[in-house]
């Protein structure tokens, strides 16, 4: 019932987000701009919920997520790095570092996290948070010395103004990463409770915690490299939604990952409306209302 | 104790050698003007290093780890927020509107009042975990990040490069109205925390022992925070943010000097510090002619240690 009205509520603003905009309706506008960008709209919204949730799994932390663990800054610095050195090489090169970036920064994290004897719910994200300062300050340290400063800041806030057909299609690579998450739930969340009560349980604890870091950052991957570094999204979603329906992780996937989706599609109209007809990129609003909710959300959780 | 005080001798010769060598290198033919204007430089780093000696050993106690520094609490963001706002405002003319002096005193004001209210608002709510309050720090601290990149989208790239100049802590513009009062506040917060210093040797056995041994714990906690806010946003308003130097230097503290009691640690860091960002600005200015600011390089190789000093120990 809720997923059917959640799919309701998903349609409505998919319909309200092709309609948006400042030039007349036309079939090729529609087909060359529209779609796209709501299509890939509602894929990074999925996304970047569903890589929050496998994060969350496999840390056991609720407050783990691709911004607070270094891994939106991780595939910054992969897109940077290919920017400097072969920026003539295709949008599959371009990929493939960003995806390498991640999965390594991913791995280090995940061994650091593994170390933490104090395991606050709150600490665990400061060091992540920590680690992605760093990774940010040594990509930094290249746009410095190249001058690009401010336009590595412009390609990383996020935007879906300039997603044209032709320009977004990497993004769909996010959808066997989704699929494989849907599949794989369960097995996350034991693998989230350690090594040796998930090979206890007949698991292959590396093989699972590889596959999931391997869904995480090719999703991330793709959606920073198609759209830019979306905030908070991963953190949100999953909290809000395991707060009004709770733990079930098979039952709650796909409330996650629609949620997120909406959630996204509404930052969107919202920022294309406000200053209308101009538009306020959609890293701006979601980190407004985002860093709003998640504040509210670990004040209020103990 | 007589291996402490051979290091403190190894650590102010080696201080005394590079501030020499700072000062008196290459000096021209012009030596007065050459010596006023490296003088202000060597005072600015003096005064810059203990700030974040104090700020960093303290915070580090407080929260009972090693791997954080102040400024992840969000000091930096809100500094670069107030920079940003100024240039969007008024452009080219952000010079001729605001003086350094008001600038600095501008931007001390808005990451105190930033940091009092965050205490209030964490210690209003009956809510004493400090963890939580470094977690709302740093979401705010992205929330301002993202406000100010998307007015940084909007500036004019030629007035970008003013904000820019901003972003990374420099030496070079400091000037003396904005020394003296700097040098004053940080010689008063300084004699208050040496004297309190002892304090800090509790805290740091944690807070149930703390607590234990009859020390007021959260008025204390409370105390060292306010220290700490006002160190840091003078040191960020001076010369610009240098995130990551507080956790290299302390780190290298404690590994030359096996003690914990704070007097010590806090004085040796405070000398450490300066011979990091003399030798620093030495390396940078004369070899390689300032092509990259300072806090750039400090700041990779602090992120390098941090990663390394991450793998390397086995529990944290």
């Amino acid at each position: 019932m809720r997923t059917l009205i959640l799919i309701l509520v998903l349609l409505v603003l998919a319909l309200l987000s092709l309609l948006v905009g400042v030039a007349d309706l036309s079939m090729a506008l529609i087909s060359i701009s529209r779609i796209p960008r709501t299509a890939a709209l509602i894929l990074a919204g999925v996304g970047m919920s569903i890589s929050g949730v496998i994060m969350q799994q496999m840390t056991q932390n609720k407050f783990v997520a691709p911004t607070t663990a270094g891994t939106l800054e991780a595939a910054k610095m992969g897109l940077l790095i290919f920017l400097i050195f072969i920026p003539t090489a295709g949008s599959g090169i371009k990929m493939l570092l960003a995806f390498l970036f991640t999965f390594v920064a991913s791995l280090i994290f995940l061994s650091i996290v593994r170390k933490i004897r104090y395991r606050s719910v709150v600490f665990v994200p400061l060091v992540g948070l920590m680690f992605g300062g760093i990774i940010g300050s040594i990509s930094t340290f290249f746009a410095v010395r190249l001058n690009i400063v401010q336009d590595t800041n412009a390609w990383m806030m996020a935007d879906f103004s300039g997603i044209l057909q032709g320009r977004y299609e990497l993004i769909y690579l996010s959808l066997p990463a989704i699929l494989i998450t849907y599949l794989y739930a369960n097995k996350f969340t034991v693998v989230g409770m350690g090594e040796d009560f998930s090979k206890n349980l007949g698991l292959n604890y590396n093989a699972i915690m590889n596959i999931g870091l391997f869904c995480v950052s090719l999703t991330v991957s793709a959606v920073v490299i198609t759209a830019g570094a979306i905030p908070f999204l991963g953190l949100i979603v999953p909290n809000v939604v395991s707060l009004l329906f709770g733990d079930n992780l098979k039952k709650s996937l796909p409330l996650v990952a629609l949620s997120g989706a909406i959630f996204l599609l509404l930052c969107d109209i919202a920022g294309r409306l406000v200053i209308y007809p101009y538009e306020v990129p959609i890293g701006v609003t979601v980190s407004i209302i985002g860093a709003i909710i998640f504040l509210l959300l670990i004040i209020r959780k103990r | 104790m007589k291996g402490v005080k051979r290091n403190f001798l190894i650590v102010i010769l080696l201080l005394l050698a590079v501030a020499g060598l700072f000062l008196f290198y290459n000096m021209g033919s012009n030596w007065e003007f050459a010596l006023r204007l490296r003088g202000i430089k060597v005072a600015a780093i003096l005064v810059v290093a203990c700030c974040v000696a104090y700020s960093s050993v303290a915070f580090q106690t407080l929260t009972n780890n090693r791997i954080l520094t102040p400024s992840i609490m969000g000091f930096e963001s809100v500094y670069l927020l107030i920079q940003t706002i100024i240039v969007f405002l008024y452009g080219d003319q952000t010079f001729r509107v605001l003086s350094s002096l008001d600038n600095f005193l501008l931007s001390v004001l808005g990451m105190i009042g930033f940091a009092f209210l965050l205490y209030i608002l964490i210690y209003k709510k009956g809510k004493d975990n400090l963890y939580l309050l470094l977690l709302v720090g740093i979401i705010l601290g992205t929330l301002f990040n993202s406000l100010s990149s998307f007015m940084q989208l909007l500036i004019d790239p030629n007035d970008y490069f003013i904000v820019q100049g901003k972003m990374f802590a420099t030496f070079n513009k400091v000037n003396r109205d904005l020394l003296w009062p700097s040098t004053v506040v940080l010689v008063l917060l300084l004699v208050v925390g040496f004297r309190t210093s002892r304090y800090l040797d509790v805290l740091a056995l944690g807070r149930d022992q703390a607590i234990n041994l009859g020390l007021n714990y959260n008025r204390m906690v409370q105390l060292f925070l306010v220290i700490i806010a006002i160190l840091v946003s003078i040191s960020t308003a001076l010369v610009g943010p240098i995130t990551f130097l507080g956790l290299l230097v302390t780190n290298l503290t404690y590994e030359l000097f096996k003690t914990h009691r704070h007097v010590v640690i806090i004085a040796a860091c405070c000398l450490i510090t300066a011979v990091t960002l003399l030798s620093g600005q030495f390396v940078m200015e004369r070899l390689f002619h300032l092509s990259i600011p300072v806090s750039a390089i400090i700041n990779l190789v602090g992120g390098f240690y941090f990663i390394y000093l991450l793998l390397r120990v086995r529990k944290l």
